[in-house]
């Protein structure tokens, strides 16, 4: 290591001559005269290490060293570069110190691999000798070949540690360092300059050619190599640069393959799968529309502002959110979009979000409504007309079937069985049947408007228990058998949660000052009830302690399926025409007591069953702070048995 | 849920109708993050709310490097703190952020609990009375005794909270990765599932050590990448149809619901690496389930 240091001093003049001289005689060399100063330097930078590359930077950038990196000398320098223990040339790796501003590493290689292998190799030796910055390149060609091996390798120790990149493709390494035949450095060196044949490649040169070939194959299967996806995974780990990668090597491993084999689609179509989401999207797009009325329509909605029927469901939403329940304040705000829209559809005179039933398939969202005065839907009329089509058929077919038995000598026992007299639904805006009920899947989606609910759905609602699907005409199989599909089910089980959950404080609501109400009703007791004007609000302590504070003020079911108590007997016996004597026999057995249930306005206090109720096990320290203001919201219910919604 | 991501969470989740209110939230995450330094959990799931008569308790999970290793469970009361005489705040002390350990559960806690029934009362120190007929015998006479056995709350909490997570937990395929060391780490690329994968049930496994995978037949098993698909997934519970899988706004949100544990949610943003469940319930398993389908 130490020899060539006094080396380069004398050697300015001379190399600088003589190479002057070969410039002619090689045809691809182009060396200038600066260019020896450099070599000078160059030999330096085995010593001084790294820190000499920088001015060799500056120096190299401001001559036309590009054409050096252009002849094959570079190519030997690279190869000292590459191979620690030995300097035989080969394509590839750059040489760092040298690295400054040479346009392209490859060229050295192309220019390798056409062949003009003899003049490489003179001109590689020029090079390692003007590294050792030793006299004649001519000279040195031939003698001092074997002494610069020492040198050499002390040059590529240093090399080494600067190799930072790899050239592409070249899978050097650990291959090449085991290759055997680079062990004996001087042996091949030997040959080197003495062959004057057309160069064959050299065996190492070869290795590295088939391991690429067989890298880049690729199978009938696929059309990805082995090499590309290599080249697709180092890259995107130098871009990403992801920490830790060996951790996570396998994961990109697979990413990187599958994005190759599933790239992304057209930016022309549209993603399938994203298909109902855009759909949704514009739906809901409609929501957030303005109805376009013009002029006229604008100045009417301000007046209407005052009277509008939809509910201020955002204000009611941060109220429950204190609670701990409810939906979130984006879902909110879509469902008081689609109550605007709803009330901008049909006449509506009052309208209440009632809440949300989830189902196996899709939700229900349902809205509690009451129609304008004299505003009944000609649905509700054809409803009935085929309800009592329906009822028609029935005598007749008695009539027919006691023809047929008394035409047969052996009469057969009638059967004594009759089916149970039907309970007559409710009429529209009283008892179960007091508001009117829509519901719709998802904001954006059309209401629908549910039937009224008949006595004997609630009935038969009570005995059994089945989740919801998410669609109205789904049929309800179970035992017993329910009458009616899943819009008639929906609907009893909310003609049922409104009538045991929803309550108010005492003394919000009053009953309206009329005489003689409860004689006329028959001990049902008042239906109708109004807002005091004078409630003052209760403390949150005594609210939250104590039952009695809490009213029902909506009706209670009774047994039977209606509010109000009717007898099935009356109605029957104005449709009977049968025999006489068998009915003042039945009669008797059939009397039905009056069924009598809790009167409105009762406190919860009263309830059976109330291990069921819970105190507000919600209550926070906020409640004190929202439920004491002057204002007090216009529903103030709550639904402390929240588990119910799911049915 | 992730108690990092936790209100993005609870924001998707929020479908289900319960949630918790503002002041909850708020304090959830500051005592989380802080169960998360004290006990060193790699990980800490707020898991949900157990809703009771006259209080609510809170769950969370911790979870260590490997990830299908038991569970640690806390939970929060409130307004009382274990041990101390304070009659406790029943409108709610906000410096109740005190997280206690439960105990592991055990077989015998399972089958001891599991003539409960009813509503949690919500004080972890109550105890459920249950008369229980045994065979006393007394030399040469067998006589049967009725003998009431106390059980606690907290028992019956644990032994709850034990067999929903058994029965009912859910991850994402992909989610977690097994390395061929044996740990289960969490999989720090995943993307999420496509959409068509997001509808199927058999892309979400349950998030419990594995039962029925070695009952699997050799043509199945050939079909499965031993790095993902380490544990049971949801497509051959029994009964089937208890899950019900939803899709909301649109396709941008997958939301798997209980049946069998009404009150369990699990929500997955496909192509993206959100997901979570959360329990908010009463602790009740819905065992009128195949009469409902």
């Amino acid at each position: 290591m130490g020899d060539p240091s006094p080396d380069p001093e004398p050697q300015p003049q001379q190399p600088s001559s003589r190479r002057s001289s070969q410039v002619p005689q090689r045809r691809s060399r182009e060396l200038s005269l600066p260019q020896p100063s450099i070599s000078e330097e160059v030999p330096q930078t085995p010593f001084d290490g790294p820190a000499m590359q920088s001015s060799q930077g500056i120096l190299a950038s401001q001559t036309n060293l590009q054409d050096w990196s252009s002849g094959p000398p570079l190519t030997a320098q690279e190869n000292l570069a590459m191979y620690p223990t030995e300097e035989a040339q080969l394509g590839g790796v750059e040489y760092p110190s040298l690295n400054m501003g040479f346009p392209s590493e490859l060229q050295p290689q192309p220019y390798l691999e056409e062949g003009g292998m003899q003049a490489s190799r003179n001109v590689s030796l020029m090079l390692q000798q003007l590294q050792q910055g030793q006299g004649s390149l001519f000279q040195q060609l031939d003698s001092t070949y074997l002494e610069t091996q020492p040198d050499y390798l002390g040059q590529f120790n240093m090399y080494q540690g600067e190799d930072l990149q790899f050239d592409q493709g070249v899978p050097h390494g650990p291959y090449m360092r085991d290759d055997p035949t680079l062990q004996y450095s001087p042996s091949e060196l030997g040959f080197m300059p003495f062959s004057a044949e057309v160069p064959e490649p050299e065996p190492r040169e070869l290795a590295v050619q088939n391991a690429k070939a067989y890298l880049l194959q690729t199978s009938a299967g696929c059309s990805l190599s082995l090499y590309e996806h290599l080249v697709n995974l180092l890259t995107k780990i130098l871009n990403q640069r992801p920490e830790d990668p060996l951790s996570i090597l396998e994961s990109l491993n697979r990413t990187t393959q599958r994005e190759w084999f599933h790239p992304k689609l057209d930016t022309m179509r549209d993603d399938p799968e994203l298909e109902p989401t855009y759909e949704m999207a514009e739906r809901q797009k409609g929501l957030f529309l303005r109805s376009s009325a013009g002029g006229e329509g604008e100045q009417e909605m301000e007046e209407e502002v005052a009277e509008t029927a939809v509910p201020n469901i955002m204000e009611t939403a941060f109220y429950f959110e204190q609670a701990g329940v409810g939906l979130s304040s984006d879902e909110s705000f879509r469902i008081f979009m689609a109550l605007k829209q709803l009330v901008e559809q049909q006449p509506i005179h009052t309208c209440r979000f009632w809440g949300k039933i989830l189902g196996l398939s899709r939700n229900y969202l349902v809205a509690e409504v009451e129609f304008r005065e004299g505003e009944e839907e000609g649905e509700e009329e054809e409803v009935e007309e085929m309800m009592e089509g329906g009822e028609g058929l029935d005598p007749h077919g008695e009539e027919e079937g006691e023809e047929d038995e008394e035409k047969v000598t052996d009469v057969i026992p009638k059967p004594m069985w009759r089916p149970p007299p039907i309970v007559p639904k409710e009429e529209s805006r009283s008892g179960t049947n007091k508001y009117l009920y829509f519901v719709c899947n998802e904001p954006g989606r059309p209401w629908t408007r549910l039937p009224h609910v008949t006595p004997l759905q609630i009935v038969q609602a009570r005995k059994i228990k089945k989740f919801f699907t998410g669609y109205l005409d789904a049929p309800i199989v179970s035992f017993p058998p329910f009458p009616g599909n899943e819009a008639n089910y929906l609907r009893a089980q909310i003609a049922r949660i409104s009538a045991a959950t929803h309550i108010s404080p005492l003394g919000f609501y009053q009953f309206s000052e009329e005489e003689g109400d409860e004689e006329e009703e028959g001990g049902a007791g008042r239906d109708s009830y109004e807002e005091n004007p004078d409630f003052e609000g209760i403390p949150v302590l005594e609210l939250v302690d104590s039952m009695a504070n809490w009213v029902h003020h909506t009706q209670h079911i009774l047994p039977q399926g209606r509010c109000t108590w009717v007898n099935p007997l009356q109605k029957l016996e104005e449709e009977e025409e049968l025999g006489e004597e068998e009915e003042k026999a039945d009669e008797g057995v059939e009397e039905v007591e009056q069924e009598v249930g809790p009167p409105l306005l009762t406190p919860l206090s009263e309830d059976a069953e109330s291990s069921r109720t819970s105190t507000l096990a919600g209550a926070t320290s906020t409640v004190p702070r929202t439920s004491t203001h002057p204002c007090q919201p216009p529903f103030s219910m709550s639904t402390p048995a929240a588990p119910t919604s799911w049915r | 849920m992730d108690a990092e991501s936790l209100l993005l969470s609870l924001e998707l989740a929020s479908g289900s109708g319960q949630g918790l209110s503002p002041d909850r939230r708020a304090s959830l995450l500051t005592s989380l993050t802080l169960v998360k330094r004290d006990y060193r959990y790699d990980r800490v799931l707020f898991w949900g709310r157990i809703l009771g008569l006259v209080a609510d308790y809170y769950i969370a999970q911790g979870l260590s490097e490997d990830q299908l290793a038991p569970r640690k469970t806390l939970y929060r009361g409130r307004g009382r703190k274990l041990g101390n005489q304070d009659p406790g705040d029943v409108v709610g002390s906000l410096n109740c952020m005190e997280w206690s350990l439960l105990p592991p559960a055990t077989e015998e806690m399972v089958v001891q609990t599991s003539v409960l029934k009813g509503r949690f009362m919500g004080d972890p120190s109550h105890e459920y009375e249950h008369t229980e007929l045994q065979k006393m015998s007394e030399g040469e006479k067998v006589f049967e005794e009725e003998v009431v056995v106390q059980i606690k709350e907290e028992t019956r909490l644990v032994s709850v909270i034990d067999q929903i997570d058994k029965a009912v937990a859910v991850i994402p395929r992909g989610a977690l990765f097994k390395t061929p060391f044996g740990p289960i780490h969490v999989n720090r690329t995943f993307e999420g599932l496509s959409l068509s994968e997001a509808k199927k049930l058999s892309s979400y496994f349950h998030f419990k050590e594995p039962v029925e995978l070695k009952n699997k037949t050799l043509l199945e098993k050939a079909d499965l990448d031993p790095s993902l698909d380490f544990m049971d997934p949801l497509e051959h519970d029994i009964p089937k149809g208890s899950w019900s899988i939803q899709m909301e706004r649109g396709n941008a949100l997958v939301v798997l619901r209980s049946l069998l544990w009404p009150g369990l949610t699990f929500f997955h943003a496909p192509r993206t690496k959100n997901y979570g469940y959360i329990y908010v319930g009463t602790g009740e398993k819905n065992i009128d389930l195949p009469f409902m389908l």
